[in-house]
Parts: structure tokens; C-alpha cells; sequence
């Protein structure tokens, strides 16, 4: 259920977990089917129907998709009378605004380090911890779920659990643990930090399964005829084929937390001031005063998931080279 | 090598614990609605009220249509570019990559910009017009999903030669992919529209700032509102979400096996 909208980025595919892969880097997948085998008719007709079925498509980007993001980076650039300005960036700076931009990277950047961490861990440990098949096959699916889960429900069954009046909350005062008094918060830093690795996690086990498979275990079984020990194959053999991946996917949970609003304003309302819901707000009442600046702040965050995704499909590239 | 299993099972037990401990917590709570007993109260109560099925149906209706649009646009242009056009192959790739960069929030900022009521094309002027607006923001969110799902399923059946084949008959363009390449890439359409179904129906952002009565809306505004209900409808929702991904999983198992002469 996404508003999330972004952390629903891996999905199994009808074509079963081969290709269940991640979004990125297809292109380097996909493109070996390329080349045109054999003669091929090319007369008129055929060729006309080719850009009638592609149109389509280029005229609904370019009117829903390039113009609509190319407009609001202009506008950035544009003041009240509608002249050219450097002035909205530059008011990016108040406290407000800075503050802001500071917790969501820093959100973003705990759920996506944790999440990276820990699923690499679950993978790792269904996968090649020699764990009944079944384990794996319900610890796949389930992730298909739970990387789908976010948004508003997420926020309420967090809500329900971990709140102030949360059944486990209560649970834990029962046996004398007062989370609340122990100074967590659902309303704050680390309580959306939990609440978003509930999409992180299973993302990141959806993400670096294949890449877990591609270990071969020709290469575990060398090391060994070699006499590495465990720890040796893995220090000098899987973590560094695995890192350009680990590296990648991070980046791509980042911007996953950065763009995700709905769960945050579900759960603190306006009381946690975050970059999105900021943005929110911005475009609700002009809560900054001065639309230019919501441009502004809009652009930020293109710039901000732009380089978490540039530097994932850089660095998944290069990874793939080793996963063939 | 032989290593025990003693800490492949902790690391499971304890991600279990983290996954499992919300879903039951919140449902427990969503059947304590009234004291001292556990009922299904807060259900009836979601179920019953005429904003949960106006909402519930708004959100249907709009995610039939995206899904609709969706294809209408996808299907052609991934066939064309895997058949004749693959020099667009990285503007496609590039095209459906940019919904995942750009975050929601910031594209239908920009929609609202480009087609408020006093632009060249004034789409929020009515609420046809919104409902449209819409959709075609759904169908952005959709896209890479939609389009690599599609793009597979083509990848695994042999478009040259069922185009060439379908065209000795005498076939032309709309007929050689309505009745030769939309069949057998059925599977993988239709999870292309359960993914495009799981994304639109609990979708608030877009919805919400398009004033727009969805049920994402709907659910927010029960959120700030309602004690017990919200847990009811995370519920609901993860049991929507289950349902759609678990078709998914099941369709692969009726993927057609044939793969491209290479």
C-alpha cells in the first residue's frame, strides 16, 4: 500500500525471482537482446505505426513528467515580479529550512545505513546460513509485502504497537520496562527512524538477494582448497564483491526515506519538521511566504535523491561486471 | 567448513520478532474497541461508514483508469522499441528511472504549477479535469514498475518472430499486438497492475494536495481523528497489499516459458 511511493521499488516480476532483481541496471540487462535478427521488412506503413505506438508515450512524459520538473526548477530561479533571481536558493538558508533538510538527511541516512545493515544480515542469514529452503522462500515473500507496506497504515500499526497507548508500550510497563520514561518517542528521530526500516529492511533483503546468489560457491569452496577460514573468504573475497552493491543500494534506500512523506505526517502531524512535509505545507498555505521558495526547496530535493541515484546506478554498473 | 546454524537462526528470529510484533500489536489493538472484550467493532465501524466505500471506490475507480492509461501508453512503446527502435532503449530506461528520483511531492507540485486554473491548460479547473490530473500523476508513480514489468515480460517471448509471422498472415500493427504480443505477455501485465494497484489505492500525497476524496485521504483524516479504526485499517491495508503481491507470486507460475531464440 504505498503512498510511500518510492519504497515499493523491487517487486517480483511474473517472471519469477530471477528477474525479481532491482530497478536500476536493467539497462545493461536488457539491452543484450538488442539487435534485430534476420531481414526485416521496412516499408512506410509499418514505420509510421512505430512512432504512432511510441508517441504516445514521449508526449506523456514530456507533459506529466519533463516539463511539469523542468517548470518548478525554474521557477527556483524566479522572483515575485518575475525576474531572474539567485535570492529563493539563497533563502534556503534560514533556520527553518536548514533545520529541516538536516533531520530528513539525517533520518534518511539512519534508516538507510540500519536498514542496509541489518538486511544484509537477514539475507545473508537465510540465504547462506543453510536454513531450511522454506525459511528463505516466506522471508522473500513477505518481503515483497512489508517493501509495499508504508504510507499511512504503516505510521497507524506503529501507532497501535510502539505509541503511547501502543500494546507493546503497555506490555512493557506491565513488566516494568516505561519505554516513554526511558525517553523514546514515537514523535521523534529515532521512532521514525524504527518505523521506516519496516520498508528499508525488506527492500534492501529484495535488493541484494540476487547479488548474494551471485556469489558462486566455487569461490567459498577455492578459498577453502586454499585454506581461508570463513571470516578470510568474506573479508577478501564476498564483502568486497558485495560492496559496490551495498554501496548502491544505500543510496537507493536514501533516497527512498528522502521522498517519503506520508508515513512522517501520519504519524508526528507538523510537530517533526522534515524537508517533505515542509514542502507540504509550503504548497497547502505558502506557509514560507514566498512561493519561489517552495521551488526552491522542491529543486533541493531533486538534487539531493538525484545524487543518492546517480551515485546507486554509478556504483551498480560497476558491480554488475562481477555478477554475470 | 561447517558453522553452526545457531547464528543464521537468531539473526531470522530476531527479524521476525521486529516484523511480526507490529502486525499482531496492532491487531489486538484494532479489536479492543470495546472495554474488557476483544471484538471486531472497529471493523464494522470502518466498513459501515459511507466515506470508507465513497473513498474506498473513488480510489478503485481511479486506479482502474491509471492502470488503463498505463498500459495504453507502456505497452506499445516497449513493444516498438524492443521490435524496431532500439536506439530509445536508454531514453526509456532514463525516462521510467526519473519518477524514482523526483519524489512525488515535487511532481505534483509541479503539476499544480503547470495546470492550475489560470494556465494554458487549466486541468484543475473541474474535477474531471482534477480526477485526470490525477491519474496521469498515478500513472507517472506507476511507470517504473509498469514499464519493467511489461519490458520482462516481452524479453521472454520472441517479438521478431511473432511479428514477422503474424505479418506473412496479413496482419497489421494494432492486431499483430492486441491479438499476438498482448496475450502472451498477459502475465506480466497483470502484475504490472497489481503493483500499479498496491501503489494508487492507499496513495495520499498526490490526492491529498489535488483535494481529491481518496481513500489515502480518507485515511489520513480518520488517523488524526478515530481511536481504534486506524489500526483496523492498517489491517486491511497490509491484508490489500498481501493479497496483490501474493497474485503476483502466483502469476509466475503461469509465465510463459518460451525464451527468444538468441
Amino acid at each position: 500500500m504505498s503512498n510511500k511511493q518510492d519504497p515499493s521499488l523491487v517487486v517480483p516480476t511474473a517472471t519469477g525471482p530471477a528477474q525479481a532483481g532491482p530497478v536500476f541496471g536493467s539497462a545493461s540487462g536488457s539491452a543484450k537482446a538488442g539487435p534485430a535478427r534476420g531481414p526485416v521488412r521496412r516499408d512506410g506503413g509499418i514505420r509510421l505505426a512505430e512512432w504512432i505506438g511510441v508517441a504516445p508515450f514521449l508526449i506523456f512524459a514530456v507533459m506529466f513528467l519533463l516539463v511539469p520538473t523542468l517548470f518548478l526548477i525554474s521557477s527556483a530561479f524566479v522572483d515575485k515580479a518575475g525576474h531572474f533571481t539567485f535570492q529563493n536558493l539563497i533563502d534556503l538558508g534560514t533556520e527553518r529550512v536548514v533545520s529541516a533538510f538536516s533531520i530528513s538527511i539525517r533520518v534518511s541516512a539512519a534508516s538507510a545505513l540500519l536498514g542496509a545493515a541489518i538486511g544484509l544480515a537477514i539475507a545473508l542469514a537465510v540465504i547462506r546460513g543453510r536454513l531450511p529452503s522454506f525459511v528463505r522462500d516466506s522471508v522473500m515473500t513477505f518481503s515483497g509485502v512489508a517493501s509495499n507496506f508504508a504510507g499511512l497504515p504503516l505510521a497507524f500499526a506503529f501507532i497501535a504497537t510502539v505509541g503511547r497507548l501502543g500494546m507493546l508500550t503497555i506490555v512493557l510497563k506491565l513488566v516494568g520496562i516505561d519505554i516513554y520514561k526511558m525517553g523514546f518517542n514515537i514523535l521523534s528521530f529515532w521512532g521514525l527512524t524504527l518505523t521506516y526500516l519496516y520498508f528499508q529492511i525488506p527492500l534492501m533483503v529484495l535488493i541484494i538477494a540476487p547479488a548474494i546468489d551471485g556469489l558462486k560457491k566455487e569461490w567459498q569452496e577455492a578459498a577453502a582448497t586454499l585454506g581461508a577460514s570463513r571470516w578470510q573468504f568474506w573479508l577478501y573475497v564476498g564483502f568486497p564483491v558485495l560492496w559496490p552493491n551495498l554501496l548502491g543500494t544505500l543510496s537507493l534506500l536514501f533516497a527512498n526515506a528522502f521522498g517519503a512523506i506520508a508515513t512522517a505526517y501520519a504519524l508526528t502531524g507538523s510537530s517533526l519538521n522534515i524537508v517533505p512535509i515542509l514542502l507540504y505545507a509550503q504548497i497547502r498555505g505558502d506557509v514560507l511566504q514566498n512561493p519561489g521558495l517552495g521551488a526552491a526547496l522542491a529543486l533541493g530535493m531533486i538534487v539531493i535523491t538525484g545524487i543518492a541515484n546517480i551515485i546507486a546506478i554509478a556504483v551498480r554498473t560497476r558491480a554488475e561486471r562481477w555478477l554475470k | 567448513m561447517k558453522a553452526s546454524r545457531f547464528w543464521p537462526w537468531l539473526v531470522f528470529a530476531l527479524g521476525a520478532l521486529y516484523f511480526l510484533a507490529p502486525l499482531i500489536a496492532t491487531f489486538i489493538f484494532s479489536l479492543r474497541m470495546r472495554r474488557d472484550t476483544l471484538t471486531f467493532d472497529a471493523y464494522i465501524s470502518v466498513f459501515s461508514d459511507a466515506r470508507f466505500q465513497a473513498t474506498f471506490g473513488y480510489s478503485l475507480m481511479v486506479g482502474v483508469f491509471t492502470i488503463i492509461l498505463g498500459l495504453l501508453i507502456v505497452v506499445p512503446a516497449a513493444y516498438f522499441v524492443r521490435l524496431r527502435l532500439p536506439w530509445l532503449r536508454p531514453i526509456m530506461d532514463f525516462v521510467t528511472l526519473l519518477p524514482l528520483i523526483i519524489p512525488p511531492i515535487v511532481l505534483v507540485f509541479g503539476h499544480i504549477r503547470l495546470y492550475n486554473s489560470s494556465s494554458w491548460l487549466p486541468l484543475t479547473n473541474s474535477t474531471l479535469g482534477t480526477d485526470l490530473l490525477l491519474t496521469c500523476g498515478y500513472v507517472v508513480l506507476a511507470l517504473p514498475y509498469m514499464y519493467r514489468a511489461v519490458d520482462t515480460g516481452l524479453r521472454t517471448i520472441d517479438v521478431q518472430t511473432l511479428t514477422e509471422a503474424a505479418n506473412i498472415l496479413g496482419a497489421g500493427p494494432i492486431r499483430i499486438m492486441a491479438n499476438v504480443i498482448f496475450p502472451n505477455i498477459i502475465v506480466a501485465v497483470i502484475s504490472g497492475a497489481f503493483l500499479t494497484f498496491a501503489i494508487v489505492i492507499g496513495e495520499f500525497t498526490m490526492a491529498s494536495l489535488l483535494n481529491r476524496p481518496a481513500f489515502g485521504v480518507y485515511m489520513q483524516n480518520v488517523g488524526a481523528n478515530r481511536a481504534f479504526e486506524p489500526s483496523a485499517l492498517a489491517i486491511i491495508s497490509f491484508i490489500i497489499t498481501w493479497g496483490a503481491m501474493g497474485m503476483i507470486q502466483l502469476l509466475a507460475r503461469f509465465a510463459p516459458k518460451t525464451a527468444p531464440r538468441i
